[in-house]
């Protein structure tokens, strides 16, 4: 496993010509995947709003934010090979500054979420350069240090509202048209960035520097050796999963219409994304969906059951510890065994 | 000027039971090359057993000591069939999940039972008085039990043929193993005594300091500091970085808020690893 990778790597920096980017995408067009995330995200998008199902339209909307964590979350643990305990950083301070530029500056919607995304992408490069010395364990805990440090500092910070968090008004849904609609473009948008998330995993999946990604995940120092530029593949890779949960944090928060530091940098939900991608299958692009989607209905059926609803995280733990004993592959891998044609269609 | 002495000292004794707690981290860590992400729910685990004995029998807390450390070694060695002996030689990925689901179970199942409200361990010693500072007796008794068993740990490792099989596969498990020595067994009782070393911690810690169920975070952090400042797989070197992290805490304690706490020694593992690599204190490996 570990040579193969190698050789792959060495491989494509010597015979693989470079394409133009058109080129590559039109290479890209002509495989089945990225249209079958296309018609993914497109019926996501459009069941509940035919069939008219707040419900229906709620419980997805709640498995597009998972899907985005969980994939994004992907990029680092299934292709880098770091644990980034504290994930949820991103979504939470995404969250926050979308809805400040939203509410305090009325800055359009989609503008406050772009520039969450950019703004966390850049953070979490500052950050990534400093922590990504850091390997192993030191990574992991540090991670949990940066959550823990950036909601200290939001739980002080007085603009934000400090502990009690930001309130959104009900005037702050009127440039979408009212509430009513407001949702519903909350909801199409983090479809839309959930479709994204997908065809950003593909896309790194099946570039060189994906394949740089899986060197550096299964042997650093070889991979640097080879002459995978790891510094900064690991820096850009730890800024670049943090942009997409920005964004799905910005408008996440934004349709709950509140935020507040214990809910916004939630460590649980940190490991949940992490239980759901195991799940459903780390280094695939559609085991985090798999997995996110598995989850949801799990959660919620624990949730309601009686016996059950205490714990939740003896049961996520339970489960990540059988995954990760049994079958680290997940859902996919266990899949991909079974069906080894089924690579080439599902990624 | 004694203040500052009076602060220095109280870290000492204080520093060596965190020396204990990261001593179990490292020496599993030394042993497998697993970081044992479980740690910090295993000492609060410590805590609990302490507290309910001595609510439940009424006997002094020190008196538990024994016990703890032969449940902590049981329970470390059942731990380490069920999750950590699959995850053995494979990516850290994997044993680091397989620790970390453990200690979600753990925490999880005691927030069930337990609730998160604060407990704490009722233990009365006279303190020692010098100049007007009173040094606390729990303060000395927990510093003398942490010395006394990493000293008995040593010995262990040193002169014994169990402890030598210890450190034989620390430096070789392959080599080990054609010698004929039963690795897993080794390893698992390596395991054992790791995490008998976190729960004995835990029991001293509780007689110092209310606890609640999630405790155990903050004492995790605080053992890899110190694992870190001593260096990895040292268990000689973790006493003398819990002894400098308590004296850090006790002089910090006066000038910054509490809350800091977690804030300063985060800096400090940062800092370490990244400029100490090797450990403040990395002599040759025991």
């Amino acid at each position: 496993m570990n040579e193969s990778v190698s050789q792959a790597v060495a491989k494509a920096a010597a015979a693989r010509p470079r394409h133009a980017f058109g080129e590559e995408l039109l290479r890209q067009a002509r495989r089945p995947f990225p249209w079958l995330v296309v018609a993914f995200t497109l019926v996501c998008g459009l069941v509940p709003y035919l069939a008219d199902d707040v419900g229906l339209r709620e419980s997805l909307l709640l498995a597009a934010v998972y899907v985005t964590l969980a994939s994004n979350l992907n990029l680092m643990i299934g292709f880098a090979g770091y644990v980034n305990f504290g994930n949820i950083v991103f979504f939470g301070l995404g969250g926050y500054i979308g809805v400040y530029l939203a509410t305090a500056w009325h800055v359009n919607l989609v503008l406050a979420s772009l520039a969450a995304g950019i703004l966390v992408g850049f953070l979490a490069y500052l950050f990534g350069l400093g922590i990504l010395r850091l390997r192993g364990a030191f990574f992991a805990l540090a991670t949990i240090g940066v959550n823990e440090a950036i909601r200290a500092f939001v739980t002080n910070f007085e603009p934000w509202g400090g502990a009690t968090g930001i309130y959104l008004s009900m005037d702050a849904y009127e440039p979408l048209g009212g509430p009513m609609n407001g949702l519903w473009i909350c909801y199409f948008l983090l479809v839309a960035v959930m479709g994204l998330s997908l065809l950003l995993g593909y896309a790194i999946k099946t570039s060189k520097f994906g394949l740089g990604l899986l060197a550096i995940g299964q042997n650093e120092d070889a991979a640097a050796v080879l002459g995978v530029p790891t510094p900064r593949y690991k820096a850009i890779i730890y800024s670049v999963s943090g942009f997409f949960p920005a964004v799905a944090g910005s408008l996440y928060f934004f349709k709950s219409g509140i935020i507040e530091p214990t809910s916004a940098f939630d460590l649980t939900a940190s490991i949940e994304s992490i239980v759901m991608l195991m799940l459903g299958g780390a280094q695939t692009v559609t085991g985090p969906v798999i997995g996110a989607f598995l989850y949801e209905e799990l959660r919620g059926y624990l949730l309601v059951s009686q016996t059950f609803s205490h714990f939740q995280l003896v049961l996520a733990g339970a489960l990540l510890l059988i995954i990760v004993l049994f079958v680290p592959g997940g859902f996919m891998g266990w899949l991909h065994g079974r069906l080894p044609r089924l690579r080439r269609w599902l990624e | 000027m004694i203040g500052i002495l009076a602060s220095v000292i109280d870290g000492v004794l204080v520093g060596a039971v965190y020396g204990l707690a990261a001593m179990g981290l490292t020496l599993i860590w030394g042993v497998m090359n697993v970081i044992n992400l479980s740690h910090g729910a295993i000492i609060v685990l410590g805590m609990f057993v302490v507290y309910f004995l001595t609510s439940a029998t009424g006997a002094s807390a020190y008196l538990g000591v024994p016990l703890v450390l032969a449940l902590g070694f049981a329970a470390g060695v059942v731990i380490y069939w069920i999750s950590v002996n699959r995850v053995i030689g494979q990516p850290i990925l994997m044993s680091l999940l397989a620790t970390f689901s453990l200690n979600m179970v753990i925490i999880g199942l005691g927030t069930a039972a337990w609730t998160t409200s604060p407990y704490n361990v009722p233990v009365s010693l006279p303190g020692i008085s010098v100049r007007g500072y009173t040094f606390t007796g729990t303060h000395i008794m927990a510093a003398l039990i942490a010395v006394v068993i990493a000293a008995a740990l040593y010995l262990f490792l040193r002169y014994t043929r169990p402890g030598k099989a210890i450190r034989a596969v620390a430096s070789n498990r392959d080599a080990a193993e054609l010698n004929g020595i039963p690795t897993r067994q080794v390893l698992s009782m390596a395991f054992g005594l790791g995490v008998a070393l976190a729960c004995v911690s835990g029991a001293l810690i509780a007689t110092l300091f209310p606890f609640t169920v999630l405790s155990g975070g903050s004492y995790q952090l605080k053992s890899f500091v110190v694992t870190v400042l001593g260096g990895l797989g040292n268990p000689a070197g973790a006493l003398m970085g819990g002894i400098a992290l308590g004296v850090v805490e006790g002089l910090a304690t006066p000038f910054t808020p509490v809350s800091w706490t977690p804030i300063i020694e985060f800096g400090l593992f940062v800092i370490t690893l990244i400029a100490f690599p090797r450990g403040i204190f990395a002599f040759s490996r025991a």
